[in-house]
């Protein structure tokens, strides 16, 4: 048998700042720069999820990909699409979305709930040229 | 919590593969079309990531205006819309964009000091790219 990972994209549109409540504005703004603007902006994320597991023999698949489908769309897109992230979400009252803590709270929502295959890797692209990987703990 | 962070940069430089350790033929023979004398060039596409635990205050990995402020002063600046050969780092070197992403990762690793450099990754055209991680 082989272990092959798997690769499913998905798409959400979401506002966003960039504060943290500790430190003063100016701090804020030091730091965060136009994303400490607390009246948010917004980006078209695109979601690459990697899961690895052994070919079953008898389907060919890795994983279902209708079920993965279902599974991103059900704990990630429908929670976080069209939504403020910092005001609507959950995970972020705690902490500031960055697409880092975005790669991390997308983890946390997937893993354990693909049948018959391991997460392996959450990348998020916040736009083509920026994106953050997170790989759970070491 | 260990997170990689990944930002892709554009610079377009002209370069001519030719090793003075070859003759004229054999660098036809070896370098091929990139050994025409008068050069040809590319749109680069630099890809950096960078690794480290997220800072329970910034949410962050490394500060992406620290990034973009150190690779458009040494990289983007020094490179763009330059010949690559014409730079003193290829004088001796052959700008391979092997040789180019070795550079580039031998620089950022000396001079930036916000996260860890975990892999420099150059497209030379988008059928081919070159990787070096520590």
């Amino acid at each position: 048998m082989s272990m092959v990972l798997l690769t499913r994209k998905a798409e959400f549109s979401a506002a966003h700042f960039y504060y943290n409540e500790a430190w003063s504005q100016q701090e804020n703004e030091r730091v965060f720069g136009k994303c400490a603007n607390r009246n948010g902006h917004g980006h078209n994320y695109t979601l690459e999820v990697t899961v690895a597991g052994e070919v079953d023999p008898v389907s060919g698949f890795v994983v279902d990909l209708k079920a993965l489908k279902e599974i991103l769309n059900r704990e990630v897109v429908e929670v976080y699409d069209h939504r403020h992230l910092n005001l609507e979400v959950p995970e972020f009252r705690s902490a500031i979305p960055t697409t880092e803590n975005i790669a991390i709270a997308v983890w946390n929502r997937l893993n354990g709930k693909i049948p018959g295959a391991r997460l392996h890797r959450v990348r998020v692209y916040e736009m083509p040229d920026l994106f953050a990987d997170y790989c759970g703990e070491a | 919590m260990k997170a990689y962070l990944s930002r892709r940069y554009r610079l377009s430089a002209a370069h001519r593969l030719h090793s003075p350790a070859y003759s004229d033929a054999k660098n036809r023979e070896v370098y091929g079309k990139c050994n025409n004398p008068h050069g040809h060039g590319h749109n680069y596409i630099v890809e950096v990531t960078f690794s480290g635990p997220v800072d329970a205050a910034t949410g962050m990995v490394v500060n992406l205006a620290d990034v973009d402020g150190f690779m458009r002063r040494e990289i983007v600046d020094r490179f763009d819309h330059q010949n690559l050969n014409q730079q003193a780092i290829f004088e001796h070197l052959v700008p391979t964009t092997e040789n180019l992403c070795r550079e580039i990762h031998r620089i950022i690793s000396a001079g930036f000091k916000h996260a860890k450099l975990e892999r420099v990754r150059i497209e030379e055209t988008s059928n081919n790219f070159f990787e070096i991680s520590e």
